[in-house]
C-alpha cells in the first residue's frame, strides 16, 4: 500500500499510463470491489470519514458536498458529475500532471464518484490548451467503453454512466463551478447565485456535483484502502496527500506529491532546492494567484488548510509562487491584478470596474506617478472589492488577497515607489522590471 | 482573405458536411440545439481558423438561435476568434511566474523578430502573436504555445530556434 497513491504510476519522464499498464498496477480494482460490494451510501460514508477536502482551492469537505445530492427517487431524472479540469489559476500546474500521466486514475475516480451520487452522465470540463491531456482522456474513455467500464450496465451492476470530454474556449471564470455549469450549457460563463446550490439545481437544472481533478483522483484509493488509511497519510489535521508545487526563482521548480501537513520549509528547501543563486526569498503565495502572501516567519508552518488559513492566507491549489528580492512586489501584484481584471466576467460593478482601477493605481506607482493618496485608494479598494458578499462570485475577493497582503508585508516597497517617483527595481539589470 | 473562400463547397452551403456531422454528434447528447453553441463555434474554427460573420450566421440558423446571441457567446470566450488569424497563433504566457522569469524581454524579442506587436499578424500571414494567461507549466517558465505545441524554459535563443524551424516544427508535448 503506497503512501503516495496519486503519483504511484507516474515516472520522471511523464510517460502516460494506458489501460493495460493501469490495470497491471491494480487499476480499476477499486471499481470492481465497489460495484460488487459497496452501496452508494457505504461509499459516501467512507469518503466522509476519510476527511478528504476539495483540492480545487476552497478545501470544502468532499463527502459533505456530495451528501446534499438528492438520492433514491427524491429527484428522478439525470444527475451529473463534472470534473473541473479548467486549471487556469496562475501559478497552478498540478491537474495537468495527473491527466497527462495517469488519465485512467481520474476516470476510475469519476466512475466511483458518479456511482456514489448515482449520476448517469459525467463531463470532464478541460481547458483548451491541454491538448495532450484531452487526447489521452478521450482515448482512455474510448478504451473504457470498449471494456464495459463505461456505458450501460457496467460490470453487470445495473449502473449506467456516459462520459464526455468538453474542451473549453478560454476564460478563467469558467473554473468557478457555477460559471462552469453555465458554460457547459453553451452560454456566456457568468456565475450563478447560490442558493440553489448545484447539488440540487446545477447543469440544466438537475443535481450536479463539480469536483477538481485531484479530488476525484483520490477516490479510488480511499474506497479501496479505507478512510483510516487515508487519514493516516496526513502528518497533521488534514488527511491524505496533496500535489504541491513551487514556481519562481528556486533551483528546482516542480510539482511533487507529499503528505498533507508537509512543512513549507521542506517543500521549498528540500524539494524545490532552495532559492536560485543570487536570489533571496521575500515572500510567497502559498496556493496560486488568489492567495495572500506569506513570508519568512511562516516557513515552518505545515501545509494544512486550517493552519494556512489562520496565518492569514489560504492553502488554495497548493502550488506556491515565490517572490524573490530582485522582483518588485508592486509589479508582481500589478501583474496579478491585471490578470483578474482581464478575466472578470463583467457581471458586477466592483469587479468589472474596480479591478481595472486598482490596476491603474498600481501602474501609476510603477511608472513613478504615484502619490500618498494612492495607498488610501488601494486600501479602500481592498475593503470594498475584497469583502465577500460585495461581488457576485469569489473572483474579485480572490484578486484582492495578494494586494492586501503585499501592502501589509511590503509596505516599504509601496512607499519607496512614491518617494523615489520610480520603481526601485526597474533599473537594476537583474530585476524583472516594470511591466 | 476569408478562409471560407478556399473551401470547396456548394454555393450557399456555408457549413461543410464534416462540420455538420461533428456538430450533430454534439447535439445528439445535448438537451437542445443551442446548448452546443460553444462546441459548434470551436468546430467551425478548427476548419477555418476563425469564425466569420457568414459562418456565425449559418451556425446560428443551424442551432435555432439568433446571430446576436451566438455572437455574444463567441465574443465572450478568448479562444474563439472573430477576426482572421495567421497560420499559427503564438500564445506567450504573461502571467505571474512567467513575468517573474522575464516574460517582458521575450515579448520584445518576439515582436522584434516578427515585426508585429501583441494582437497582430505577420505580413506573410504565418503568425498571430497573442498574450496568454498562465499555461499551466509554471515550473518551466517562461512558456509559450505555437499552435498546439507547448514550449517551456524559453530563452531568446530557444525562441529563435522554434520560430526559425518554421511552421512544421513539431516536437510532441512539451519541449
Ligand atoms: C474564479 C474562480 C476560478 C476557479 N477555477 C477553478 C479551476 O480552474 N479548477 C478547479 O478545480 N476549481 C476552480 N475554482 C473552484 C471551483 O469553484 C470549485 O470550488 C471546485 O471546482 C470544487 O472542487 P473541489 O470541491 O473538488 O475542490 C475556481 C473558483 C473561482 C472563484
Ligand atoms: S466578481 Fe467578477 S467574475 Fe465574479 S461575477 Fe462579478 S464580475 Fe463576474
Ligand atoms: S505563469 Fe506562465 S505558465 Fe504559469
Amino acid at each position: 500500500m503506497t503512501s503516495l497513491p496519486l503519483t504511484a504510476n507516474i515516472n520522471a519522464a511523464r510517460d502516460p499510463v494506458d489501460l493495460a499498464a493501469y490495470e497491471g498496477n491494480q487499476g480499476y480494482q477499486a471499481m470492481h470491489k465497489v460495484l460488487q460490494e459497496m452501496s452508494p451510501a457505504d461509499c459516501l460514508q467512507t469518503v466522509k470519514d476519510s476527511g478528504l477536502r476539495g483540492r480545487g482551492g476552497a478545501g470544502f469537505p468532499t463527502g459533505m458536498k456530495w451528501s446534499f445530492v438528492p438520492m433514491e427517487n427524491a429527484s428522478p431524472g439525470h444527475k451529473y458529475l463534472i470534473c473541473n479540469a479548467d486549471e487556469m489559476e496562475p501559478g497552478t500546474f498540478k491537474d495537468r500532471l495527473l491527466m497527462e500521466c495517469d488519465p485512467h486514475q481520474l476516470i476510475e475516480g469519476m466512475i466511483l464518484s458518479a456511482w456514489t451520487i448515482q449520476a448517469d452522465v459525467a463531463y470532464i470540463f478541460i481547458r483548451h490548451e491541454y491538448h495532450l491531456a484531452i487526447r489521452l482522456l478521450q482515448q482512455a474513455i474510448d478504451d473504457c467503453y470498449a471494456k464495459g467500464y463505461l456505458g450501460e450496465d457496467i460490470l453487470g451492476s445495473g449502473f449506467n454512466l456516459q462520459m464526455y470530454v468538453h474542451s473549453s474556449a478560454g476564460r478563467y471564470i469558467c473554473g468557478e463551478e457555477t460559471a462552469l455549469i453555465t458554460s457547459l450549457e453553451g452560454k456566456r460563463a457568468n456565475p450563478r447565485a447560490k442558493p440553489p446550490f448545484p447539488q440540487i439545481s446545477g447543469l440544466w437544472g438537475r443535481p450536479t456535483i463539480v469536483n477538481n481533478v485531484e479530488t476525484l483522483c483520490n477516490i479510488p484509493h480511499i474506497l479501496r484502502h479505507g478512510a483510516d488509511w487515508f487519514n493516516s497519510l496526513g502528518l497533521g489535521a488534514d488527511s491524505g496527500t496533496k500535489l504541491f508545487g513551487v514556481s519562481g526563482r528556486v533551483k528546482n521548480p516542480g510539482c511533487w506529491e507529499l503528505p498533507m501537513g508537509t512543512p513549507i520549509r521542506e517543500l521549498l528547501e528540500e524539494h524545490a532546492g532552495g532559492m536560485e543563486d543570487g536570489y533571496q526569498l521575500r515572500g510567497f503565495l502559498p496556493g496560486g494567484a488568489s492567495t495572500d502572501f506569506l513570508v519568512e516567519e511562516h516557513l515552518d508552518l505545515p501545509m494544512d488548510y486550517d493552519v494556512i488559513g489562520k496565518a492569514g492566507s489560504r492553502l488554495g491549489t497548493g502550488t506556491m509562487i515565490i517572490l524573490d528580492d530582485k522582483t518588485c512586489p508592486v509589479g508582481m501584484v500589478k501583474n496579478l491584478i491585471d490578470f483578474f481584471a482581464q478575466e472578470s466576467c463583467g457581471f458586477c460593478t466592483p469587479c468589472r470596474d474596480g479591478l481595472p482601477w486598482s490596476g491603474q493605481v498600481l501602474d501609476d506607482l510603477e511608472s513613478g506617478n504615484g502619490m500618498n493618496a494612492d495607498l488610501a485608494t488601494l486600501e479602500q479598494q481592498v475593503k470594498f472589492i475584497g469583502a465577500i458578499g460585495n461581488t457576485h462570485c469569489a473572483l474579485a475577493p480572490g484578486a484582492m488577497e495578494p494586494l492586501s497582503s503585499a501592502m501589509k508585508y511590503f509596505a516599504d516597497d509601496f512607499q519607496r515607489h512614491i518617494d523615489a517617483k520610480a520603481c526601485p527595481y526597474c533599473d537594476a539589470d537583474t530585476a524583472t522590471g516594470g511591466n | 482573405m476569408s478562409a471560407d473562400t478556399h473551401n470547396n463547397k456548394q454555393p450557399g452551403a456555408v457549413l461543410t458536411a464534416l462540420e455538420v456531422m461533428e456538430i450533430d454528434k454534439e447535439i445528439s447528447h445535448a438537451p437542445y440545439r443551442s446548448a452546443v453553441a460553444i462546441d459548434a463555434l470551436k468546430i467551425v474554427q478548427k476548419y477555418h481558423g476563425w469564425v466569420s460573420d457568414k459562418s456565425l450566421q449559418a451556425l446560428a440558423d443551424y442551432l435555432d438561435m439568433s446571430a446576436a446571441e451566438l455572437d455574444g457567446i463567441a465574443t465572450f470566450y478568448s479562444l474563439i476568434y472573430r477576426h482572421p488569424v495567421g497560420e499559427k497563433v503564438i500564445s506567450l504566457c504573461d502571467s505571474v511566474t512567467c513575468w517573474i522569469k522575464g516574460y517582458k524581454q521575450l515579448q520584445q524579442h518576439i515582436s522584434g523578430r516578427l515585426g508585429v506587436g501583441l494582437g497582430e499578424t505577420t505580413g506573410d500571414n504565418q503568425f498571430t502573436f497573442l498574450p496568454a494567461p498562465c499555461l499551466g507549466a509554471c515550473d518551466r517558465a517562461p512558456v509559450m504555445m505555437v499552435g498546439d505545441e507547448t514550449h517551456v524554459d524559453l530563452t531568446e535563443d530557444k525562441i529563435d530556434r522554434i520560430l526559425g524551424a518554421d511552421s512544421d516544427n513539431s516536437d510532441g508535448g512539451q519541449a
